[in-house]
Formats: C-alpha cells, sequence, structure tokens
C-alpha cells in the first residue's frame, strides 16, 4: 500500500439551530509516504474541517460524519473506537496547530506537555521521556533546552512556542503530520524558519505531511502536490508544478493571480476575487463557483461537472473541460 | 513579586485601619447617650462609668487609646456585663463557630466546583440541567431560610438530627450544610462557566490531538485552569460564610460567635458590638489577603511576569 | 465525463449576469438590542423570571386591597390562626392579616432592593465618569479610595449602621436600610464606567489626531453606550437580590424595617416564633416570597448575561 492516507468520499456536516451546514462535500484524495500534500483554499472552504476530521477532533454534537471513508494504512478510521483513535492520535498521525499563543496550555511546563504523549504511547519511563524531550527540543533548535524543559509557555516567544508544538507533535514519530496553517500567526521570517524545520524534520523521520494553508508562496516552496478546495469540495489537484504551471479550474486560476508579485508594477491593481462563497446552508446544486466565476456558463449554474483528467496526476472538474465548451469557445474565441 | 505582596499586605492594612475607624466614628455617633439606656441611676454611679470606660475623655484620645488595644489585641469590654469581655466572648465562641465555618467551607470547595465541572462536561444534558438548577437555588435561597427547613423537615423527623443546640458532632451537620450551600451553588455556578470556557480552548484540542484519555484531558490540562477563577472568588465566598453563620447560629441556637454577636447588636451592647465587629473584619480582611495570595502562587503566569517588573 | 448528459450546446453559452447572485447577503443583518432581546426571550429561565417579577409587582400593590385587611389591625380572637378561607394565608401574633402583610413586605422588599440597586448606579456613573475624565493622579486617587471601600465587608457595614441608626428592640427605617445596602457596593460599577470612558478619552484623541471629525464621536457612542449598558443593566439585575438578600439577613437578625411596616425579612424573623408551635406558614410564607424574589432577579440577570454575550451568538 502506497498511499499512507486515503480519503474517499468524506462527507462532514454540522447541525445547526438555522439548519445542517454541509462542511464538507464529499471529497477524496490520498497522500503518498514521505509526500507533502497542501491543502488549499479561502477560510470557510473546508479545509480545516477535514484536518480535524480526519483526526476527529470535531465536537461530535454538532458536527457529524455523513458519509465517507477515511483509510489510513488501509484501515477505515471513521470505524474506530475513540480508544483506538486515541491511540493512534499523537503518535502514528499528529497535529500542529494555527496559533502558538494558545494552543499550547499556559498552567503546564512545557517539557511536561512533550513527556505526555511519550509516557503514554510508547510506555516511557520519566527519565528516558525528559531525555528524548531534551533531545527533541535540540532537533527543533530551542536554545538551552534542559533548562527551559521547566519553563511555561508564556516565557517563550511566538516562533518558539510553535517549535515546542512541532516538538510535540514530533516527538512519538508519527507517520503523518497535519500542519493546519502552522505559520499564519508568525511573522515572515520566522515563517521560512518554522518551515526549513519541517521539511528538514520530515526528511528525517520520514513522515508524509498534510499541510493546510491559504498562502500558495508556502505551497510552492514545502509541498509535492496541491489539493484545491472550494465551498467543501475539491475543484482541482495536481502536483505542485502543474497546479502553478497550467492551472486548469477557473478558480484556481483566480488564486494564483491575487498572490502579490515582486515584479508588479506599482499601477497594477491588486487582484483579487470578487464575492463570497456560497451559503452551506443550502449548497448549491451546480458547480459552487458559479456565483463567482467570470467563465461561467448556463450548465455550470445546475449542473455540477465531473473529474477531468489532463495527467495521470492532474484533475479538475469544471464544465469548460467538456468538449463542448471546446467548441463554442473556439467558435467565438472566448478565453478558456 | 516581592513589591506586588507588600502592596497588597499595606492595603490590607489600610483597610483594617479604615475599618476601625469607620467603627468607631460610628459607635460614637449613636444618638443619645448609650447609657441612658439603662433604667435611672443615681448620678455618681453614671459618672464612674463614664470615667471606667473613659467616656469623659475627649474623642480623639479615646480614638489613640482605643488603636493601641486593638493592635495589642484588645478588643474591648462590654457594657452591659460586668465580667465579659470581648476577648473572653471570641473565646469561648470562635472555635465553635470555626468547626462549623470550616466544615462548611470543606462542603462548598469540594462539591461546589464537583458539580460546576460535571455540569460543563455535559453542557445541555440532564446533569447539566440538574446542576444548574440546584446552584440556582442554592443562591436564591438564603441560608437561614434552607436552615429552618432543615429543621422542620429533617430535624422533626428524624431521631438522629438534632434540632439544635451544641454538644457533640452530629448537632454541627445541619448547621453546615445549610451554611454551605449558598457558597457551593456559587462555586458551582462560577466552576461550570469557567470550565466551559477552558473546555473551548486551543490547548484542550492541542491535549486531544495527542490522544490522551478524555479523563485525563478532563482533569489534568481542564481543571487546573478552570479552577483558578474559581479561586479568586473564594474570599468573597468565605465572607458569606462568616455572615451566613451568624444567622445560622441563631436558629440552631449554636453558642458561637455569631450568636453572641447577635445578642449583642439585639442588646445595644456598643463595645461589645464594635470589638466584634472590628474583630470579623479583621478575619476577612486575612482571608482575601490569603486567597490573593494564594491565586498569585497557583498562576504561574502572575508569578513570572510581576518578576520582570 | 457523465455520459447521458443532455448537452445542448445552447447550455455552454455564457451565463447571464443577473442569474449570478454572488453578493446577495444570506441573511437580514441583525441590530443590536433587538437582537440581546430576541436572544432573552429564547431563554425560558430568563422568561420566567421576568413574569414572577412582574407578577410579584403587580401583586404586591394589587394583593394588599383584595381581602379588605389592613396590615395593621390586631385582631385579638384571631391570633396565630392557620391559613383558611377568610385569612388565606393566616394571621399573625397580633391578630394581623398575613397576606395583606407578605403583599407588603414584598412590595417593601422589591422597593428597597431595587432603590438600592440603583442608588449604586446613580454613584458608579457619577464617580466612575469623573474619574474617568480627571487626570491621571485625581483617577488614581480615586481608584485606591474605590478600592478600599470596596475591600470592607459589605454586610458587616449594613449591620454596622442599620446597628446605629436604629432603636433596640426595633427595627431600622428604609432610608437606613437603603443607605447602608448601597454604601459600598457601587464600587464595580464606577470601575466599569470608568473603563468604558478611558476607552472613549482614547479613542476621541486618536480620532482628533487623525482629523476625521466630529462624525466619528457619534458612531462610537453608538459603540460605547451598547458596550457599557450591557454590563451596567447586568450588574444593576444582579444587584437587586443581593440587596434583598441583605435585607432580609436584617430582617432576621432584627435590624430589619421597622414593625408594623414589616418587610420579608422581619416577618420571617417573626414567624420563626411560630415555627416550635406549629405555625411554620408564618415563618415560610415570607421566605418562600424573599427566595422566589431572588430567583426571578438571578435568572432573569443571568438571562441578560447570556443575551449580551456576544461569543454565544448561535
Amino acid at each position: 500500500m502506497n498511499n499512507i492516507l486515503e480519503v474517499k468520499n468524506l462527507q462532514i456536516s454540522f447541525k445547526t439551530f438555522f439548519g445542517e451546514v454541509e462542511a464538507v462535500r464529499d471529497i477524496t484524495f490520498s497522500v503518498g509516504r514521505k509526500e507533502t500534500v497542501a491543502i488549499v483554499g479561502e477560510s470557510g472552504c473546508g479545509k480545516s474541517v477535514t484536518a480535524s476530521g480526519i483526526m476527529q477532533l470535531l465536537p461530535m454534537p454538532p458536527a457529524f460524519f455523513k458519509g465517507g471513508e477515511i483509510l489510513f494504512n488501509g484501515e477505515d478510521l471513521l470505524k474506530k473506537t475513540e480508544k483506538q483513535m486515541q491511540a493512534i492520535r499523537g503518535n502514528k498521525i499528529s497535529m500542529v496547530f494555527q496559533d502558538p499563543m494558545t494552543s499550547l496550555n499556559p498552567t503546564m511546563k512545557i517539557g511536561y506537555q512533550i513527556v505526555e504523549g511519550l509516557v503514554k504511547h510508547h510506555k516511557m519511563s520519566r527519565e528516558a521521556a525528559v531525555k528524548k524531550s531534551v533531545e527533541m527540543l535540540e532537533l527543533v533548535a530551542v536554545p538551552q533546552p534542559e533548562k527551559r524543559i521547566n519553563q511555561y509557555p508564556h516565557e517563550f516567544s511566538g516562533g518558539m512556542r510553535q517549535r515546542v508544538m512541532i516538538a510535540l507533535a514530533m516527538v512519538c514519530n508519527p507517520q503523518l503530520l497535519i500542519a493546519d496553517e502552522p505559520t499564519t500567526a508568525l511573522d515572515v521570517t520566522v515563517q521560512a524558519q518554522i518551515l526549513e524545520l519541517m521539511k528538514k524534520l520530515q526528511e528525517q523521520m520520514e513522515m508524509s505531511i498534510i499541510l493546510i494553508t491559504h498562502d500558495l508562496g508556502i505551497v510552492a516552496d514545502m509541498s509535492d502536490r496541491v489539493v484545491v478546495m472550494y465551498a467543501g469540495q475539491i475543484l482541482e489537484v495536481g502536483l505542485t508544478h502543474e497546479i502553478f504551471a497550467s492551472p486548469k479550474h477557473p478558480y484556481t486560476r483566480k488564486l494564483l493571480a491575487s498572490v502579490p508579485r515582486l515584479d508588479m508594477s506599482r499601477e497594477e491593481p491588486l487582484y483579487s476575487i470578487d464575492g463570497t462563497p456560497p451559503d452551506l446552508y443550502v449548497p448549491p446544486k451546480g458547480c459552487s463557483f458559479y456565483d463567482r466565476c467570470s467563465s461561467a456558463m448556463k450548465i455550470c449554474k445546475d449542473n455540477m461537472p465531473e473529474f477531468d483528467e489532463h495527467s495521470a496526476t492532474h484533475q479538475s472538474r469544471c464544465w469548460l473541460n467538456h468538449p463542448m465548451a471546446q467548441k463554442m469557445n473556439s467558435m467565438d474565441g472566448r478565453e478558456v | 513579586m516581592k513589591k506586588y505582596l507588600l502592596k497588597r499586605i499595606a492595603m490590607a492594612v489600610v483597610t483594617i485601619w479604615a475599618i476601625i475607624t469607620i467603627t468607631f466614628i460610628l459607635m460614637h455617633s449613636v444618638p443619645g447617650d448609650p447609657f441612658r439606656q439603662e433604667s435611672k441611676m443615681p448620678k455618681v454611679v453614671y459618672e464612674n462609668l463614664h470615667k471606667k470606660y473613659g467616656l469623659d475623655k475627649p474623642l480623639s484620645e479615646q480614638y489613640i487609646i482605643y488603636l493601641g488595644k486593638i493592635i495589642r489585641g484588645d478588643f474591648g469590654d462590654s457594657m452591659k456585663s460586668r465580667v465579659e469581655t470581648v476577648n473572653d466572648m471570641i473565646k469561648r465562641g470562635l472555635p465553635v463557630s470555626a468547626f462549623i465555618g470550616l466544615e462548611a467551607l470543606l462542603i462548598a470547595v469540594v462539591f461546589g466546583p464537583a458539580l460546576g465541572a460535571i455540569a460543563a462536561l455535559n453542557q445541555n444534558k440532564w446533569p447539566d440541567y440538574l446542576s444548574m438548577i440546584i446552584a440556582i437555588i442554592g443562591v436564591s435561597v438564603p441560608s437561614f431560610i434552607m436552615g429552618t427547613v432543615f429543621i422542620q423537615f429533617l430535624a422533626r423527623n428524624i431521631e438522629w438530627l438534632p434540632i439544635g443546640g451544641w454538644g457533640s458532632f452530629r448537632h454541627s451537620i445541619l448547621p453546615s450544610i445549610a451554611l454551605a450551600l449558598m457558597p457551593l451553588a456559587q462555586l458551582a455556578r462560577y466552576m461550570r462557566s469557567s470550565m466551559l470556557e477552558v473546555l473551548g480552548q486551543d490547548y484542550i484540542k492541542t491535549a486531544k490531538s495527542k490522544g490522551i484519555s478524555k479523563a485525563t484531558v478532563v482533569l489534568r490540562h481542564a481543571v487546573r485552569n478552570a479552577i483558578l477563577p474559581v479561586v479568586s472568588i473564594l474570599g468573597t465566598v468565605a465572607t458569606n460564610l462568616i455572615v451566613g453563620s451568624f444567622v445560622i447560629e441563631k436558629i440552631f441556637g449554636i453558642p458561637g460567635l455569631g450568636m453572641f454577636f447577635i445578642t449583642s447588636i439585639n442588646n445595644r451592647d456598643y463595645p461589645l458590638i464594635m470589638g466584634t465587629t472590628i474583630f470579623y473584619a479583621i478575619i476577612l480582611v486575612i482571608m482575601l489577603l490569603i486567597v490573593d495570595i494564594a491565586y498569585m502562587l497557583i498562576d504561574p503566569r502572575i508569578k513570572l511576569t510581576k518578576e520582570g517588573r | 465525463m457523465k455520459a447521458g448528459l443532455d448537452v445542448s450546446p445552447e447550455l455552454f453559452n455564457a451565463a447571464d449576469k443577473e442569474d449570478k447572485n454572488a453578493e446577495r447577503i444570506r441573511r437580514p443583518s441583525i441590530r443590536y438590542w433587538p437582537d440581546v432581546w430576541r436572544r432573552l426571550k429564547m431563554n425560558k429561565l430568563a422568561m420566567t423570571g421576568l413574569l414572577l417579577i412582574c407578577i410579584l409587582g403587580v401583586m404586591s400593590f394589587v394583593g394588599t386591597k383584595i381581602n379588605g385587611f389592613t396590615y395593621f389591625e390586631q385582631n385579638y380572637s384571631l391570633i396565630n390562626s392557620h391559613p383558611d378561607s377568610v385569612h388565606w394565608f393566616g394571621t399573625d401574633e397580633l391578630g394581623r392579616d398575613l397576606f395583606t402583610r407578605n403583599w407588603f413586605g414584598v412590595r417593601y422588599s422589591l422597593f428597597i432592593g431595587i432603590m438600592a440597586a440603583f442608588i449604586d448606579f446613580f454613584i458608579g456613573v457619577l464617580y466612575g465618569g469623573i474619574a474617568g475624565i480627571s487626570n491621571r493622579k485625581v483617577d488614581s486617587v480615586m481608584m485606591r479610595i474605590a478600592e478600599i471601600i470596596y475591600s470592607i465587608p459589605y454586610l458587616l457595614v449594613v449591620i454596622l449602621i442599620s446597628v446605629v441608626f436604629s432603636q433596640a428592640g426595633q427595627g431600622s427605617s428604609m432610608f437606613v436600610l437603603i443607605f447602608s445596602l448601597s454604601l459600598t457596593s457601587w464600587v464595580p460599577m464606577a470601575i466599569l464606567v470608568r473603563g468604558q470612558v478611558l476607552q472613549l478619552k482614547e479613542s476621541e484623541y486618536a480620532l482628533a489626531s487623525e482629523s476625521l471629525g466630529a462624525d466619528k464621536s457619534w458612531i462610537l457612542k453608538k459603540h460605547i453606550i451598547p458596550n457599557t449598558l450591557g454590563p451596567i443593566l447586568v450588574n444593576v439585575t444582579l444587584e437587586i437580590p443581593r440587596a434583598i438578600f441583605a435585607e432580609a439577613t436584617l430582617g432576621f437578625i432584627g435590624l430589619g424595617l421597622q414593625a408594623p411596616k414589616s418587610s420579608l425579612g422581619t416577618l420571617a424573623n417573626s414567624g420563626l416564633a411560630g415555627l416550635p408551635v406549629g405555625n411554620s406558614y408564618q415563618l415560610f410564607i415570607p421566605a418562600i416570597f424573599i427566595s422566589l424574589i431572588m430567583f426571578a432577579f438571578n435568572v432573569l440577570g443571568d438571562g441578560l448575561r447570556d443575551a449580551l454575550d456576544p461569543r454565544l451568538r448561535k
């Protein structure tokens, strides 16, 4: 089995006062060994819900799994009991969260927070676990680890705290690391450091990474493959260079276009996508990007397009891929 | 931290001084002469009594004398009783009141936060509703009413529970429970909202993502953080406990300090009232100080940010 | 691509602009106070409290008149009689009708509680406002004084003042009670108001330096006032049961409202004597009223606090 994770037709919804919100609407993707897959999209597109969903860390009312499978090393995580999931979390699959300022327990020494997982999962003795945590802190370049192990989170800066988070997540040698916007809350210079660190650790520990982000710059740097999500669905999937060099979906194109570049002239307006994502209480029947798509056609409104393959690794779902659309476009010179 | 500590202690001292002064002023602004309440007495006796209590000296001098006495731990004499001083009353009544008070405190501090935590963990399900109903009742029904309910419906019907009086451990059960209910309810409510807030925090999610068991997450991670704000209201809780004890002692006929206090109030024995009030106030201020210090010690964030000052 | 889909070329024409509704706002935007009221209404417990308060309030005026007895008429042939069809709540040790007396008690207790809370409100707003507007030195001195005042035990002060200003064997006057109850409890209100005033001060300076004109300060008043009014309202609502509780405690010690105009606390105290001789109704009826009032205001205050908390928006 080459893929460490296979998500198949996953559906996650939330029961709310106003009705059911379909946060994740039938997505399918996979993550291979030692691979970094980036999931990109605007806020609210469902990427964080997916990440938390894989770990089953969503609050179960109101969230519920409407359908699908999550295969980890061939086993469906959705069929596991809570106890079984606990054995996997922090151990085989780990997560790094967005905000380092609030993700660590303020009243607990950070050494203990790292040791906790080790003791539980690897049944280590106290001394052995402490030793391992010091090693881990060294690995993530926290200076004076023996001393800092007895300190509290508020004694660390933001960047340092994120390193501690990473140490915490990696200490049990997980096979898969899910990083949910790991650098969004950090300064740009610190961002680079953290990403470097993650790359190095990935090499050393041979693990896979799911990188959740809305920052395409990071994606280009870190990931092997990219999954583009919008309104709870996957619109395009491909190798990183495929996505960047020849994006097929209008949304992907707009995303790429909206990244400000250093070689832009001053007069060029900053490009942004008009409008807001659709309401997921009443999800659109057709393509979810219809409202904001400048290439939208009549068929797009009520009909959901299927995936088309552009290569063995590159797919997108858009009516523009349909041969009929190609014909129409060549006829009136419309840009596709 | 030391600087803050000193500031805090200084505040406490100032507060105590303020209380002494205010009490002194109030007691001496009682309209009419306290001694006039006694039925006619010969002028000589009247003048002697005035001399004895130092009432013939100017007010400011009386004040200094009084202040001096308090500092040395002498809380004054009674006006009505020739033999008892306030210190005597305190010696007799304090152990009794303290016993019941501590018993009640224990009940409140153990069961209150526990109830609140259970409610928070089962939010919007029946344990939550039940706990909160109990808590709302506890907060709304004054302790003395609870006390009388206990007497009427429990003590009268259960041989084993005495209706009142003092003498054995059994005598303290109903009074301390009645006294404990309101603080228990307050602590429960506070703990519940604190827990709910903590449970929604990111670090709880981190803890769960490490795969530790729910029980550990709750006990090790959540409670540790949730209990902090609750500690900060312990001072208020203690205050309520003390004041509640007055009335509970009256109802259950318990010979504690509160009972004496009420009697002295009803007799308008002003020096007694003054001395006892100051004593209570000092205890309260000290308790609040202890709670503050305890909070500072427990919260690691405070210890160190203050150090940086 | 899906086979069998009806793919007429027409469908591949560009979509009409009007068909799209990217900018349509899904739900009507919600205005502040109506939303608060809506959320409060959803809280059944709080609504029960509100209803209870209204009923008690109305009855405290109506109830004293409906059965024709006054609160001071003494009828020696009917002392300590149990509730019956003539005297619905029975009579006390002087033969006075307890139904009327209890409703008067409700009226007095409510009055005292609400007045004390409002005085807290006024003093608090005044003190906090002045402290906020004044310069740093005056402000910090004022706050220091307030801190000390607040650390003086509330009920001890209340007892003390009542003791001083009342005669032995008699209770205190309404004025004394309200005065003593509001003496130290205005401080939280003052702190709240001061905080908001400071915020306002700062933002106006910031605005002035940006020279955005008077228009913005009007907008800020639209934000500051709702921000402050909310917590103030909750504070006042929860202060009332505190005051009523204190007054009841006083009554139980013997320092409550003077008879014959007894408050609920005083009534309960007198009723205490009836307990050992089987006249428990004399105690329990005012006790129930006290509990109901406190319950109602507590629950309403809780509900208000929840309704105003932006984080609990569903």
